[in-house]
């Protein structure tokens, strides 16, 4: 039952069709101790730039990014947001992108700066 | 015969192979609602209308009952669903049976045909709720007697719906990867019984058999437990591939008897697997195990393939007829 898709994961690449994030920094749920200078989520496949978005709001629902969200021009896979520096709280990070293939999906998380 | 079918089972990964670079449209992915990616299940049918190609394995060792011995079924079945537009979609499906009973001949053959159509009324992001009517005919004569294909027509509408529990408050966040799909419909055989007849070899007298085709309930569900989404929207917990796109699941499919003598017989079976998904395809595994006598005695496996036919070609047959 493993070798199946860990073959096919190899066979097919990373690039999936209707995209989810493979990595996000901060992680997902993660507590950090100092404030990060960005939010970085690398999806398992290409985006389309204009259909994808990042931003990040604090507890209160007020957006805290600095409206530079977008899709790294050298890679494709890799959507940030560059953030001022944060007080101590849980924000929230909200996703929505589009897979080159056209399908859409989008998401949240949190992470909590101590 | 048995290793052809195994192998008949995973040849279609070739399909695998096939990329397509397409011109980007804005479609929701299918079997998404909101964060939620509900995937499609083995005993149960989900509540999504999408294009797709799913290949069901199924090993069973009936019980004998009767006249009849103790039987080992093997089943592959085979369905392919087509969006006409982006909520309603159509199938036709069949399966390959083989029944190899203790002292008697193999037989094999095929299952009636089964045809069916789903629309999809209900979509609710936020909460990752989803809702579909369907109806499925299976189609009388049109598959082999010999693997007791059924010679009356049963149709089937359903109720078909999928609820994630992604809107659990922050303190039940480790709950909210869960996720419950389910059906319940009714059969009606278009024949309340099956008369057949035969001449008694001793007597030379014509002998009338009569089987009654009782009226029946199916219903069921599915509590799944998607790593994925823990993964990705709750905790990072640094799962590798390929567990960050596992689901582990329990099915549990039931038909109740409704009438013609049999009125009350429940049948089912509880099933625990796990399912993983990519982009074009999803593998799944289950064990069957039956929760009565009347069910079975023996524990039995199903097997999935499934290809995400929208994901492998977005721009030609995999997107909606009308859009």
């Amino acid at each position: 039952m493993l070798c199946g898709p860990m073959f096919l994961s190899t066979w097919l690449g990373v690039a999936w069709g209707h995209v989810f994030p493979e990595h996000s920094d901060p992680q997902v749920g993660a507590t950090v101790t100092v404030s990060p200078t960005s939010v970085r989520i690398r999806f398992d496949g290409a985006l389309e730039p204009v259909f994808s978005t990042l931003r990040v709001q604090d507890a209160s629902g007020k957006q805290v990014d600095n409206g530079d969200g977008h899709v790294d021009p050298s890679d494709p896979t890799l959507l940030e947001v560059s953030l001022p520096s944060l007080p101590p709280g849980t924000y929230r990070v909200i996703w929505s992108v589009v897979a080159r293939d056209g399908h859409r999906t989008e998401g949240d998380y949190t992470f909590t700066i101590e | 015969m048995k290793k052809l079918l195994f192998a008949m089972t995973f040849c279609p990964i070739a399909i695998c192979m096939v990329v397509v670079v397409s011109t980007p449209v804005r479609v929701w992915a299918h079997g998404v609602a909101g964060k939620r990616f509900f995937p499609t299940t083995l005993s149960i049918e989900d509540p999504f209308v999408s294009d797709e190609l799913s290949f069901i394995f199924s090993f069973l060792k009936e019980a004998g009952e009767g006249d009849h011995p103790p039987t080992k079924e093997y089943e592959l079945e085979a369905e392919y669903t087509k969006r006409i537009t982006p909520h309603f979609g159509i199938s036709i499906g069949d399966a390959f049976l083989i029944l190899d009973p203790e002292g008697e001949d193999t037989e094999t053959g095929f299952g009636n045909l089964e045809v069916g159509a789903k629309y999809q009324f209900f979509l609710n992001a936020p909460h990752e709720a989803v809702a579909s009517i369907g109806v499925n005919v299976e189609i009388q004569d049109t598959g082999n007697r010999e693997v007791e294909a059924e010679p009356f027509t049963t149709i089937s509408p359903a109720l078909f719906f999928g609820k994630g529990l992604g809107d659990l408050p922050e303190s039940l966040k480790y709950l909210r990867p869960l996720a419950i799909t389910g059906v319940i419909g009714p059969n009606f055989p278009t024949d309340s019984e099956t008369v057949t007849t035969h001449v008694d070899e001793d007597t030379g007298e014509i002998e009338r058999e009569v089987e009654r085709n009782p009226n029946t309930l199916s219903y069921g569900f599915s509590i799944q437990y998607s790593l994925q989404y823990l993964q990705t929207y709750v905790k990072d917990l640094g799962l590798p591939t390929p567990f960050d796109r596992m689901i582990i699941l329990v099915e549990f499919p039931f038909e109740t008897c409704l009438d013609r003598s049999c009125g009350g017989d429940t049948t089912g079976f509880v099933n625990p697997g796990v399912i993983w998904f990519g982009k074009y395809i999803q593998l799944g595994a289950e064990v069957q195990i039956p929760i009565n006598d009347r069910s079975g005695e023996n524990v039995g496996v199903l097997a999935i393939i499934h290809f995400f036919i929208d994901d492998l070609f977005p721009n030609s047959f995999g997107r909606p007829i009308f859009r």
